[in-house]
């Protein structure tokens, strides 16, 4: 009975969060709604790095390589073969897909940092590769690419923000659905065996390699869905914007965020959007200085992670009901 | 009116996320635009202070402290000027976020000063499209350069291909039958001074030029190709290289006994990180352009604007490094932007800005070496357009002959 109703509570809530956010961008000036669409970009990415590191436990220092491929996937096919933006989300996540999958097949070898550098072997060497002369004629080398902003469709009365702001929240809708039913399955409980006790997991007939390996064809999947999103969005792509901190940017967001956690990414999206500039605002002579004492008062005061740090005053709460509940029952029967 | 206030609050609290209140209202005043008050005018700017290229914070830093004095002077016309520089790490998507803040947000009057081409050509379009004033854009490329499609943006610097046919002139003039052999780095800013080399020897670049080869930023050294450009039979070196691979070039061309006129291009003419590096001995007769007054260079230290410079440095910025150089453009562009709104007076409309930007004559600014003059037109949007040669001697630069250049 309790737990139904807890249950309940909380898809309330869920639909309250989905409610302010479909509204988000109509109280909001064009600015700000530009900025919370960059939040549901990287809380596509973030869902992804977590599925893989949080739930499935393989470090990656190198999803900014897969947000860049989304993103240069999709600015090639607008900009040289005038394909529909909507039409790019999926044939980034796919070509992201693949390219993890391929990407998992070795790192399957690679365990803890070791996995971790290999990642980050990618991360780092994701600008050069793009500016290389053979992709040129695509990629654009240095110069990048420029696109256009879409406008809203069939005669909609929203400006091009609103509408792109919609659109990725729409996309973000599906695969944080997607991801909910992945990992309440019995592949979402094979990835936490794996990331519990790989050889426990063996033992009970999970198939090591071909889940891990599919854990991060998925994950890439959903830093390209992601990159590509953030590419309409931001309507230019260069090498520059996919530097290897990018992908520590990430990394940070799923841990300040909680790992293992699926309303955590939102909460880490919110931080990679907002606290760089927060930290610009108090300091011009050492912003990441700024930055690093915000990331140590994260770490300190919710070790579990924002998401973590949430479920314990929820808990608090709950609580505090059912006892006033019990009390007021008990005050009746007397 | 009240209940969307209302909503806007619940919006934005209930994310969590506090601080990101607090958009102005902005008050408009008789026939100006957005950003100017009676009693202020708002400037946007960006600047790497955090990130990979965070050594050209110091520029921005510069920018705030020359208007700081500009404001206890009584600022322009009776009106201070608020300028505010935000923080893009050098990361374009970040450059977009921050000039959108700037536009949409604070409602700047214009943007001078953003630095960097991949962060500019982020906001490029966007500038254009929203007609604001995107000007002393600070990098070195030439598309700053395109009245007829990008009427809104105009760059500072003397740029790529500019400084290209300063070299071209000199040639043409000194040494008119030279066979010239070219190292460039194969990426825009390669391209842009091979492309301005080209155009400044018009006819005679495909005669003069013997040999042409690049190299990729990921290239371990550059040996092989010093050693083929030697065996082209060339006896000019142009090289376009950045600062690791100008001093790997130095060194080469040397060793191998090649004793070429070597035209450095100004990118990687610092003493001391490439010549240094390559051998001070190595590098000695090696020529490269100049525009700008060195705050090291001995041979300024009376001149009126270096002891302006020197005064201003030590009152507004003394927690800065005097002896970098990126302080200078710094300096220069809020120097520009101070005389830029004086002759706008109180027609202080965005329209006016580049009216005024495309109509500057014949401006020495300070610490602008003599002779270099400021120009532009309606259908020439590049500011400093002429350069001085000087010649390595073996401890420093030393500038001959005239000023060459339009």
């Amino acid at each position: 009975m309790h737990g139904m109703h807890v249950n309940r509570m909380r898809w309330i809530l869920v639909a309250i969060v989905v409610v302010a956010a479909c509204l988000l961008p109509f109280v909001l000036s064009s600015y700000r709604v530009f900025q919370f669409n960059l939040v549901l970009v990287y809380a596509i990415v973030l869902l992804g790095l977590n599925i893989l590191t949080g739930f499935n436990g393989q470090i990656s220092l190198g999803h900014g390589a897969f947000y860049a491929i989304g993103a240069y996937v999709a600015a090639v096919l607008m900009d040289q073969w005038g394909v529909p933006y909507w039409a790019t989300i999926p044939v980034a996540g796919i070509v992201c897909f693949v390219a993890g999958f391929l990407f998992g097949l070795p790192a399957l070898r690679l365990h803890g940092h070791y996995l971790a550098l290999a990642t980050f072997a990618l991360g780092i060497s994701m600008p050069q590769i793009l500016k290389y002369k053979g992709l040129e004629q695509w990629t654009g080398g240095v110069q990048g690419i420029v696109i256009l902003k879409p406008d809203a469709p069939f005669g909609l009365n929203v400006s091009q923000d609103q509408w792109l702001y919609l659109f990725t929240l729409f996309v973000a809708l599906i695969m944080f659905l997607l991801a909910w039913n992945l990992l309440r399955g019995r592949v979402g409980r094979a990835m936490v065996a794996i990331r519990d006790h790989p050889i426990a997991a063996e033992a009970m007939g999970i198939n090591v390699a071909a889940v891990k390996t599919l854990t991060f064809g998925v994950s890439a999947l959903y830093a390209g869905v992601g990159g590509a999103l953030g590419a309409i969005v931001v309507q230019f792509v260069a090498p520059d914007s996919f530097v290897a901190l990018v992908s520590i940017s990430f990394l940070i967001g799923i841990v300040i965020g909680g790992l293992a956690s699926i309303s955590g990414v939102i909460y880490g999206a919110l931080f990679i959007v907002f606290v760089p500039n927060i930290a610009d605002e108090i300091s011009k002579a050492a912003p990441w200085a700024v930055y690093g004492l915000f990331l140590l008062a994260f770490v300190f005061l919710a070790p579990k992670g924002v998401a973590g740090f949430v479920q314990i005053l929820w808990g608090k709460l709950l609580n505090a009901r059912t006892r006033n509940r019990a009390r007021s029952a008990t005050v009746q029967s007397q | 009116m009240l209940s969307k206030r209302v909503l806007r609050a619940i919006a934005i609290s209930g994310v969590a996320v506090g601080l990101v209140a607090g958009c102005g209202e902005q008050q408009q005043q008789g026939s100006s635009d957005p950003g100017v008050t009676e009693s202020e005018i708002k400037i946007g700017n960006t600047n790497p202070y955090s990130g990979p290229a965070s050594a050209y914070g110091t520029i921005g830093r510069a920018h705030a402290a020359y208007f700081k004095m500009i404001n206890e002077q009584g600022g322009i016309n009776g009106r201070k000027v608020n300028f505010i520089t935000l923080d893009d790490g050098y990361s374009p998507p970040r450059t977009v976020e921050q000039i959108r803040k700037l536009v949409e947000e604070e409602q700047v009057f214009f943007l001078a000063g953003t630095l960097g081409t991949p962060t500019n050509t982020a906001i490029h379009k966007y500038v254009n499209a929203k007609q604001i004033p995107h000007i002393f854009v600070n990098t070195g490329a030439s598309k700053w350069d395109n009245p007829e499609n990008f009427p809104w943006t105009m760059g500072y610097n003397l740029s790529y291909p500019n400084e290209a046919r300063i070299y071209a002139q000199y040639l043409l003039k000194n040494k008119p039958d030279a066979k010239i052999a070219i190292l460039f780095q194969n990426d825009d800013y390669g391209k842009d001074y091979v492309h301005g080399l080209k155009l400044g020897l018009g006819d005679k670049a495909d005669s003069m030029i013997v040999a042409e080869v690049s190299y990729e930023v990921t290239d371990p050294t550059i040996d092989s190709q010093i050693v083929s450009l030697q065996a082209s039979g060339a006896d000019t070196f142009f090289n376009v290289t950045t600062p690791k691979f100008a001093a790997q070039a130095i060194r080469k061309v040397y060793d191998i006994g090649w004793r070429p006129l070597h035209i450095l291009n100004q990118v990687s003419s610092s003493v001391g990180s490439v010549l240094k590096p390559a051998g001070l001995e190595k590098s000695v007769d090696i020529l490269t352009a100049v525009y700008l007054k060195d705050p090291t260079d001995p041979q300024w230290a009376d001149s009126p604007d270096m002891k302006e410079y020197k005064a201003w440095f030590g009152k507004y910025y003394p927690e800065g490094n005097i002896e970098d150089g990126f302080n200078v453009p710094g300096y220069m562009i809020a120097w520009g932007v101070t005389e830029l709104l004086k002759k706008c007076g109180d027609d202080l409309t965005r329209a006016n800005v580049m009216k005024q930007m495309a109509s500057i004559k014949d401006v020495e600014a300070p610490m602008m070496l003599p002779g270099i003059k400021w120009n532009t037109s309606a259908d020439d949007f590049a500011l400093i357009e002429s350069g001085q040669l000087a010649r390595f001697d073996g401890e420093k630069w030393v500038m001959f002959g005239d000023v060459i250049g339009n």
